[in-house]
Formats: structure tokens, sequence, C-alpha cells
């Protein structure tokens, strides 16, 4: 097990090297010079020499990486253009708001995916199950904006039950929630009720009900337990899912969140900012996967040895 | 056409006509794809989009641009099915005018995101070694960044609008189609038949065009559906973050952003343009499916 977890780890390093060049290499992709676009269209020639000192562009593109690199290991991750501000506080202060989001909406997608997805895969063929899969197939094609303007339309606006937006109370969590994790609840509905399918055809399942164990054990204890590992692998590949459609439902519900920094700092071109955002998704999509690799060889120790 | 006697009348005409193609793959496939209800309305309801993309402007009761200032955000009625927006404009008129707009952005990301990744995977599932690990090696880096943030970032190099927004989804769905070609070109490497073409002599661009690739298509196909309605879906995002098409045009995702500032006086300016983006991605979506099940049943979500 402790072999499986380091070989994982080392698989990262090359993937998170490479990441790490290519955000590096992000300002540099921009059109233009990237001096003066720092210090704005009306700096003189001089200020954009100095800007270019200060930020060490006018070193060679190697040794800047590496200043970048050794910046990023202090939490160094340079100066918001907008705030004037140090971009990690920028980020710290906006971090937990989503972090929060992300966790709630994740729940009851589990909570509401698994159930729609056993159900459907036990009442194959009937008008649960084409319920259970046209609920799914909707909760995918939904455009996440437009589920979350018409939720405030009617809860908020209508009915008044919930904040338009804002976390200022736990009834802030609420619509944002439902609204992000619509269409993970949906993807894990899907997958359970086909990976639930393929178990249930097993020879051991029909032991199970050979034996004369009532339904309810057969489908929740034998074979949603083995129906699961494809599930979980899944269910954590959506979190990078919800970390991206929390940029969209941030702006939504005006969630004081890292998604709506990004496209603030997008409108603002506040380089350095999207810089950071784009490098702390990255590290926080491959650090799920990396989790859910290890959870997935824990559960199915076939994997571990191959 | 649908029901059975149908089917039992065509195959027996086919038999009569041309004895040799009883059961070609594209029949097999007409006879799996009928049964599903589903994906056959999806399709019908696709056709009739592509219909609406194509002769647009001539069925569109009203200007899709024109401003009337004696009927601004006034309430869907019998004249102005949808309502109009902030400018007095028929949202129906809009809509119908953007359709062309989606299916666009949609078709031609997804199109150019295929044919890239689909090229990567050959190349990479059939050569293998270094050059394999390198080109997976870059959809790793790609599929680092979560859902929509590969495109923002993109969008954040080119500059907002609507040809960079086709850029940006078209490179979020390269390493998606690698992947799916490369696994099955090492399961179409490994059969008997490649290993014949090659032991004839067969150059490798020949065996990976007329041996390997034909036997990924199907895959592809499927994945090209299903990738439509995400495309249209992540396209329509970029527009309501402002990223995208601009206000004026009548796109989906732009339309909906404009009318947030009327959400409690006017909610249809929101409504009927988001319903249109929830119709098309779920129409492509079903279909999407029905193609799995009947192309591939082996594959899953």
């Amino acid at each position: 097990m402790f072999r499986y977890i380091v070989r994982r780890l080392l698989g990262i390093v090359p993937t998170l090297l490479i990441v790490s060049i290519f955000i590096f290499l992000f300002v540099h992709m921009i059109p233009g010079d990237p001096a003066r676009l720092v210090a704005g269209p009306d700096a003189s020639y001089q200020d954009v020499e100095l800007v270019r000192q200060e930020l060490g562009l006018d070193k060679p593109l190697v040794s800047q990486y590496f200043t970048y690199i050794s910046n990023l290991a202090q939490a160094d991750l340079g100066t918001s253009m907008k705030t004037k501000r140090p971009v990690f506080d920028e980020i710290a202060a906006r971090f937990m708001p989503t972090f929060w989001l992300t966790v709630w909406s994740m729940a009851w997608a589990i909570v509401f995916g698994l159930l729609i997805g056993v159900i459907s895969a036990t009442k194959r063929n009937k008008w649960q199950d084409y319920t259970g899969m046209f609920s799914a197939v909707s909760g995918i094609s939904l455009p996440s904006f437009w589920l979350g303007l018409m939720l405030i339309q009617l809860f908020s606006v209508q009915l008044g039950w919930f904040p338009t937006g804002g976390n200022e109370s736990w009834t802030g969590y609420i619509l944002p929630s439902i609204t992000l994790g619509a269409g993970v609840a949906a993807v894990i509905a899907r997958f359970t009720r086909s990976s639930l399918m393929d178990i249930l055809r097993e020879d051991y399942i029909r032991t199970g009900r050979a034996k004369g164990l009532k339904e309810n054990v057969v489908v929740w204890k034998h074979a949603l337990k083995n129906a699961m590992i494809p599930v979980v692998t899944m269910t954590g590949l959506q979190f990078g899912f919800l970390l991206g459609g929390s940029i969209v439902v941030e702006t939504v519900f005006s969630w004081p969140g890292l998604g709506r920094l990004l496209i603030d700092s997008v409108s603002f071109r506040d380089y350095p900012v999207i810089q950071a955002e784009m490098l702390l998704f990255a590290l926080e999509f491959i650090l799920i996967n990396l989790i859910v690799d290890i959870l997935y060889g824990v559960m199915n120790p076939q994997i571990r040895y191959e | 056409m649908e029901n059975g006697t149908v089917i039992v009348q065509s195959e027996d005409q086919v038999i009569q006509h041309e004895a040799e193609n009883v059961r070609t793959p594209l029949l097999e496939f007409w006879r799996k794809f009928k049964k599903q209800r589903m994906a056959m309305i999806a399709s019908s309801f696709i056709l009739l989009l592509f219909v609406v993309a194509l002769i647009g402007p001539f069925i569109a009761p009203y200007s899709a641009v024109e401003p009337d200032y004696n009927n601004i955000l006034s309430p869907p009625s019998m004249e102005h099915l949808a309502g109009t927006d902030a400018f007095g404009r028929d949202i129906f008129s809009r809509i119908i005018e953007g359709t062309r707009i989606s299916l666009f952005v949609g078709l031609s990301s997804v199109f150019v995101g295929a044919v890239v990744g689909t090229v990567l995977g050959l190349i990479s599932g059939f050569y293998g070694g270094r050059l394999d690990s390198i080109i997976m090696r870059f959809c790793d880096v790609l599929f680092a960044f979560p859902g929509i943030l590969l495109a923002i970032g993109i969008i954040a190099i080119l500059g907002p609008g609507l040809g960079n927004v086709i850029i940006a989804v078209a490179i979020f769905g390269i390493p998606t189609f690698a992947r799916i070609v490369r696994s099955s070109t090492l399961a179409i490497k490994a059969t008997v038949y490649v290993e014949s073409a090659r032991s004839i002599g067969a150059p490798a661009k020949r065996i990976i065009w007329k041996h390997i690739f034909p036997g990924t298509i199907s895959s592809i196909i499927v994945y090209f559906t299903m990738r439509i309605g995400t495309s249209i879906l992540t396209a329509a995002s970029l527009s309501f973050l402002g990223l995208g098409a601009q206000p004026p045009s009548p796109e989906w995702g732009a339309m909906l952003s404009s009318g947030r500032d009327f959400l409690n006086t006017a909610p249809h300016v929101t409504f009927f343009p988001g319903l249109a983006i929830f119709i098309t991605v779920l129409a492509f979506n079903l279909l999407g499916d029905g193609l799995r099940d009947a192309l591939d049943p082996k594959m899953k979500d």
C-alpha cells in the first residue's frame, strides 16, 4: 500500500512540472509586451523599463522560471494589478466561500445521485427508471446560469424564501449549491445506474438472492459496495467540474469566491491574479485526482499490484 | 417507419435488391437506433434546428436587431410569442436567429477538437513509445485545468469574442478525443487483421487510415454528438460571463445575460433564451445516448 501511494505521488511530478511551466508562460503568451500590460497603457517608456526590471522580464526565460518557482515556494504570487495587494491575500480571502459551496454541492449531489441511480437500476425499464434517467440527462443539459437565475426568480423574488445572493447566512448556500450540484448529481445517477446494473448480473448476487437474503440487503449491502468502485472515481473527477462550474454559479449569485474573482480579473486583465487562480485550480484538481486514485487502490486491491 | 412490419418489409427489399448487403453495419445500426424513441425524437428536433439555422432570417416574424421603443420589455403575447427585450426586439425572432450561432459554434469547435484529437490519438496509440508519452503528457496537462477554466484561460490570452470562444472550446475537447481514440487504437492494433496487414508489408499510413481509423469511428461519432451539447453549453456560459459573443448579437448566452438586470420585472427575457439552450443541449445529449446504445453497447457514460 505504501509503495503504491509513493508511486502515485511520483507520477504527478512531471504533470506538476509541465503545468507550472504552462502557467509561467501564460503571461508571455498574451500578445504584446507583458511589461507594458503591467505598467498600463499610459505609462512612459522609462516606467515600462522599470516594470520590466522589477518583474525580471529582462532576464532569460529559464532564470525567470526559477525565480517564479522559488517565489511560489515562499507563497509569493505577485501583486494584483487592480487592488495593488498581494495576490496571495486576495485569493486566501476568497478560498473558504468557494470551498464550502463546493462541499455542500457535492454532498447533496452524492445523496440524490446515488438514490436516483439505485432506484433506476433496481426498477430497470419501469417508470421510475425512465423518470430518473430523463431527469439525469436533463440535469446534464441544464445551463447552470439559467437554472440559478430561475431559482432566484422563483424562490427569492416571488416567494422570498432565500436571499438572491451572497453568503451572509446559511440560507444563502441553498440555491447556489442546488444549482452547482445538479449536473454532478445527474452524472452520479447515470454512472451508479450502469455500474449497479452490471453488478446485479453477477453470480454472487444470484447466490445472495437464492439463499433468501432480503432484496434490500442484496442491493444496498452486497451489490452497491462493489458498484461503488467506479462511482467513487467518477465522483472524484466531478470535483473538477464543480471547480469550473463554481465560476459561473458564483457570478450568478454574487458569491464572494474564487470563481467570481477570476471573472473580475479576466475582465480587468489582472494577469497575476488570473495566473495564480489557474495554478490553484489546476493544483486542486491534480490533488483531488491523486486522492481518488489512491482511494481507488484502497477499495480495489487488484489495482495496487498491477 | 417505426412499427415492426415495416422493418420486415425493408429487410425483404434489401434481400431482393442487394443480397450482399443484408447485414451491413449501417443497417444493423439503423435497426438498433430506430428502437430508441427518445433519440428518434431528439434527431428530428435537431433536424428542425438545422432547418431553422439555414432559413432563420426568412421565417423570423420580426427583425432580430431593429429596436422598437414602443414595445420595451413587453411580456409574451400573441404578437410577441416570447415577449420583447429592453430594446423592444422580439425575443422569439432573436432566438431563431441565434440558432445559427449556437449550432455553428457547437459544431465547428467540436469538429476542430475531434480532428486534432483523433490524429493525436491514432499516432499515440499506433506508434507508442516516446511519442505516445509526450502526447499523453500533453493531454494530462490540458486535463489538469478543470471544466471551463481552460477555456477562460485561453480567452484571457486571446481576448473575448465568439471566434476565440470557438478556439478555446476546440482546444478544450482535444484531450478527450485523443484518449478515446488512443484506447480504441490500442485495442484494434492487437487484432489479427492488423497483424496480417502488417505482415504483408502495408505501410504504417495505410494501416492507420484503412484498418485502424474505421474501427474508431463509432466511438468518435458518439463522443462527437455528446460533445456538441457540452460545447454549446460552454460557449453559452462564456457568453453569459461576458467573454464570448457581445450584447447586440442574438447569441443565446449573451441574450440571457442582458436579461439579468430585468429579472424582477421581466423574467421572460432570461427564461426563453435559457430554454432554447436547454432543449438544444438536451436533444444532442439524447441523440448521443441513443447513438451510444446503438453503436457501442459496451461503452459506458
